[in-house]
């Protein structure tokens, strides 16, 4: 009897309740786009934010305390301190490894230039060799594709990055180019240490930094120069890593302050702390440090995408309230005289509630499960449009999108349920 | 001495500065036949209020079947009227999505259990078995206000209580409604009816007249109650 007036009800006021599901769609379909957005764009996010260069470096820790005690950045005790470059590859096998996308190697060095031809072009200058371009196997079988090019995207090149294997170019900054008029395509040597090599200048970069002023060159060669084989100065690395929280900055201070329950959601989080805290389990005298400005930078953007996200789920949802509640009163004043005539024949409030309820629930239901789906079409135009790619969809976004819809309209339907408990049925009956 | 099935003792309803019932006391017995008449704004209806538990009196108390009920909640009063009193109403007031049957097993329902055969046999006692699968837009006037007293019947209730049942019909369903009152009543039924036509007031066999919230007449009509039943049912 229940269930035939509550779809004998729902066919009778089709239009109502359509209006009341569409409604509803509106609103589930926008939380869920919203939600699953919202879950799928810290890492989209993150990768947009790689575009300013790596946010975790690591150095050796003798380099990194004068760097902190008296804001060293070379000389002696900074110079002269070497990290392995045989370790570099270790940065995978962390737990975080996953989040791990690009990291090189960096060796700083110096030689005597000197360019056919153009005696004045001569001189000290500075050189950094790293990796531009790098494809390893690791020894779990995963392919890796890295390099500075990844980690500079920035830089304008005229000419050519040198390649992987190009123990033969070089590149130089646009200030040392320009000072020594020297142009893509010319020959350059350089010595030290009593080694002499010619390369070929195969582009000039601009950074808008201090390394316009030195040469790029294959980490390598750089060694050979130096005579620093398997040496490197540091490492820079461009992780994927979660806006800190108190938790992560406590555990910045000092993980040994942590409980062991917040050391093991501390560890399995990727705040940028903990990923630094285990690149230092792996590198043999490595101290690893964020590079505050871009991981506060993505922390804080990522933080307002998220909370623009939620700004807009909650206020969706209140509309979709406010929507209901003026629905749901106007079917139950309509429909006053059938339920005080119910209240007559012996109906207690609870039962014409729970009547009203789940014939708004059902169509809730109805369409929560349409705006879900819609949903999910408008979270991947979103993620095609902004980001270019699918987002992932969350499955405990339907879970938060049924409560989320079962509270909407619980709400929406307060108003209409204190009119129902107040409804007298011999106001109605007597057609008052 | 007659079993009390009703009592009212020195009712009154009072709202702001007027007085809907006065003072009034009422007692009627198992299987009595009453009918409440008076003009408008006598208290005839907040008397049927308060008699079929839809109301409370201001002060006073109503004992029905033995039990005090003036000074119950909403819920305990919804339970009372659910379990001992049948309303039928003026307007007929039928669910319109609802079948004649199902209308009547809606009253099985908030009671205790629908039973669609129990539905039926109350259809067929006031002659309306045939129309049972018929919604109410299908169903004459006086078809609804049968169906209206198969819903008021169908969980046995102490007294049958109607606002002006004849008042929407015409005379020759008046007549058969009235007719179903008199087998009600010879089956021991307790009926109460409040009516403007003073017809329908005079098959009863007992009258009581309200006039600005007062009782100022009871009557009893069992001398003449046979004849007036003869001139109007049929």
């Amino acid at each position: 009897m229940f269930w035939r007036m509550i779809f004998k009800t729902l066919a009778r006021q089709k239009s109502k309740m359509l209006m009341i599901a569409f409604t509803v769609i509106l609103g589930v379909s926008l939380s869920t786009a919203m939600m699953n957005v919202m879950l799928g764009v810290g890492d989209k996010v993150n990768r947009e934010l790689k575009v300013y260069g790596a946010n975790i470096t690591v150095r050796h820790k003798d380099a990194a305390l004068m760097s902190d005690l008296y804001g060293l950045t070379e000389g002696l005790g900074v110079n002269d301190k070497f990290l392995y470059e045989e370790d570099i590859f270790k940065l995978k096998t962390i737990f975080w490894g996953f989040n791990i996308l690009d990291f090189v190697p960096m060796l700083d060095g110096h030689a005597i230039l000197s360019v056919k031809g153009r005696p004045g072009a001569a001189g000290d200058v500075s050189l950094f060799g790293t990796w531009t371009e790098k494809h390893a196997v690791l020894s779990t079988g995963e392919e890796l594709a890295t390099g500075l090019k990844s980690l500079r995207t920035w830089w304008e090149v005229e000419g050519d990055w040198i390649g992987e294997d190009d123990n033969n170019s070089v590149m130089i900054g646009k200030i040392l180019a320009s000072k020594n008029k020297i142009h893509v395509g010319d020959a350059i040597t350089l010595s030290n240490n009593g080694i002499v090599k010619n390369y070929i200048v195969k582009g000039i970069f601009n950074d808008g930094g201090n390394s316009d002023e030195k040469i790029l060159m294959n980490l390598s060669e750089v060694q050979k120069l130096m005579n620093l084989s398997g040496k490197i100065s540091s490492i820079e690395v461009s992780a994927l890593t979660t806006p800190d929280n108190d938790l992560a900055r406590k555990a910045a201070q000092d993980p040994k302050s942590l409980s062991p329950d917040e050391y093991e959601t501390w560890y399995c989080t990727a705040y940028v702390s903990a990923i630094c805290h285990q690149i230092q389990e792996v590198i043999r005298d490595g101290v690893a440090k964020p590079v505050r400005q871009v991981a506060e930078s993505e922390g804080t953007i990522l933080n307002k995408t998220t909370l623009l996200m939620i700004l807009i789920t909650i206020l969706s949802s209140i509309g979709s309230a406010l929507a209901i509640s003026n629905l749901i009163t106007a079917s139950v004043i309509e429909r006053s005289q059938e339920l005080g005539l119910l209240k007559a024949l012996g109906a207690y409030n609870w039962q014409i509630v729970l009547l009203v309820l789940l014939e708004v629930m059902i169509t809730g239901l109805f369409g929560g499960v349409i705006g879900y789906f819609l949903g999910i079409g408008f979270a991947q135009i979103i993620g095609q449009t902004v980001f270019g790619s699918y987002i992932e969809i969350a499955k405990m976004v339907i879970l938060i999108v049924a409560v989320i819809l079962f509270f909407v309209t619980l709400l929406g339907s307060v108003p209409a349920i204190r009119y129902l408990t107040a409804l007298k049925p011999t106001e109605v009956l007597h057609g008052k | 001495m007659a079993d009390k099935i009703l009592e009212l003792k020195n009712i009154s309803k009072i709202y702001g500065s007027l007085k809907a019932l006065a003072d009034i006391n009422l007692s009627v017995n198992k299987g009595d036949w009453l009918s409440i008449m008076g003009p408008s704004g006598s208290g005839k209806t907040t008397m049927i209020n308060i008699i079929g538990c839809m109301d409370t009196p201001s002060t006073g108390s109503v004992i029905l079947d033995g039990v005090d009920i003036s000074k119950e909640n909403s819920a305990s009063l919804t339970r009372i009227r659910r379990d001992k009193i049948g309303l039928i109403f003026q307007q007929f007031h039928l669910i319109s999505y609802l079948t004649a049957v199902e209308n009547v097993m809606l009253a099985q329902y908030y009671h205790s259990m629908p039973d669609e055969q129990e539905a039926m046999e109350a259809l067929a006692k006031v002659g309306l078995k045939d129309r049972a699968h018929h919604l109410p837009a299908q169903l004459s006037g006086g078809e609804q206000q049968r169906v209206c007293i198969a819903r008021a019947l169908i969980n046995s209730p102490q007294i049958l209580l109607g606002d002006e049942p004849t008042g929407n019909l015409d005379e020759e369903n008046e007549g058969i409604v009235v007719d179903i009152f008199r087998r009600l009543h010879d089956e021991g039924v307790t009926i109460i009816i409040v009516t403007h036509d003073p017809e329908v007031g005079d098959v009863a066999r007992r009258k009581i007249i309200l006039e600005h919230g007062r009782l100022i007449d009871d009557i009893d009509q069992s001398a003449t109650f046979g004849e007036a039943l003869k001139l109007k049912s049929k």
